[in-house]
């Protein structure tokens, strides 16, 4: 998995609903398709994201292979105070990408 | 000598009639297991969603194009009329592809402070067929919608 990309607002005062949205680079592999060989290429994707700020879990996404590659996240959060948002990419494996960004609360 | 005719034996045309009676009451069943097999997996997926409960229909909006050129990414976004509060809140938004061959797309987990019920992504759509997705509400009960998205070229590498 390469580096997420993360949109936040600029900034964000107290109470305001603000948009994220989140994007990484991923095959997204489904387990149906077959190589040349014909033999099934197994499946790999990322199976679960996690966004949390100020250390509570604000939006979780339970993705399937139904999602496309390269998932692409838009959600919502209610700007509790000022916090930095942990983002959490797991996929199948366990293997797990973090991203850390922190919101400019004004 | 010709018998006369009280054997039990059917006349060509009662036989007829009969097998034909047969035939479309063997026919019945038959289709229903036929479309059962086409939907099950779908069906098993929204039951194992909604339980026992029945659905409401209505305050999703799915915006999903009628027309998918690419199935491999069809962009979509929902939003649900709720005021998001500790008593009043969508919990989850569900999203079933009825004719993908894993009819489960995804779950996104939501609380009072996502502020607003709205999520947004992409996903594959194998073929044309219909996109339900299920509002579960703080109070237990849940929302559906159905929406149709015919597909141009087939997503899932499939």
């Amino acid at each position: 998995m390469s580096k997420p990309r993360v949109k936040l607002p600029e900034s964000a005062k107290v109470g305001e609903v603000i948009e994220v949205k989140t994007l990484i680079s991923h095959v997204m592999e489904t387990g149906q398709r077959k190589d040349p060989e014909g033999k099934t290429i197994p499946r790999n994707i990322i199976n679960m994201f996690t966004a949390t700020f100020a250390g509570v879990e604000v939006f979780k996404a339970e993705l399937q292979p139904g999602i496309s590659a390269n998932p692409y996240l838009s959600f919502f959060m209610k700007v509790p105070g000022p916090g930095e948002f942990e983002f959490a990419w797991v996929e199948d494996g366990g293997k797990k990408t973090v991203e850390k960004l922190k919101l400019n609360v004004v | 000598m010709r018998p006369t005719v009280h054997s039990k034996r059917p006349s060509r045309r009662e036989f007829a009639i009969g097998t034909a009676a047969a035939l479309s009451v063997a026919a019945l069943p038959l289709s229903a297991v036929l479309a059962q097999d086409q939907t099950q997996a779908w069906e098993l997926a929204v039951r194992k969603i909604l339980g026992e409960a029945k659905p409401i229909d209505g305050k999703i909006t799915v915006e999903l194009p009628e027309i998918a050129e690419n199935g491999n990414t069809v962009p979509f976004s929902i939003s649900v009329d709720s005021p998001m509060t500790d008593k009043d809140h969508v919990k989850a938004i569900h999203i079933v592809a009825t004719s993908n061959p894993q009819p489960g797309v995804a779950t996104f987990r939501l609380s009072p402070q996502s502020g607003k019920a709205a999520v947004a992504s992409r996903m594959r759509l194998q073929r044309t067929q219909d996109v339900i997705t299920i509002a579960e509400l703080s109070d237990g009960r849940f929302l559906m919608a159905r929406r149709p998205v015919k597909v141009t070229i087939g997503g899932c590498g499939g």
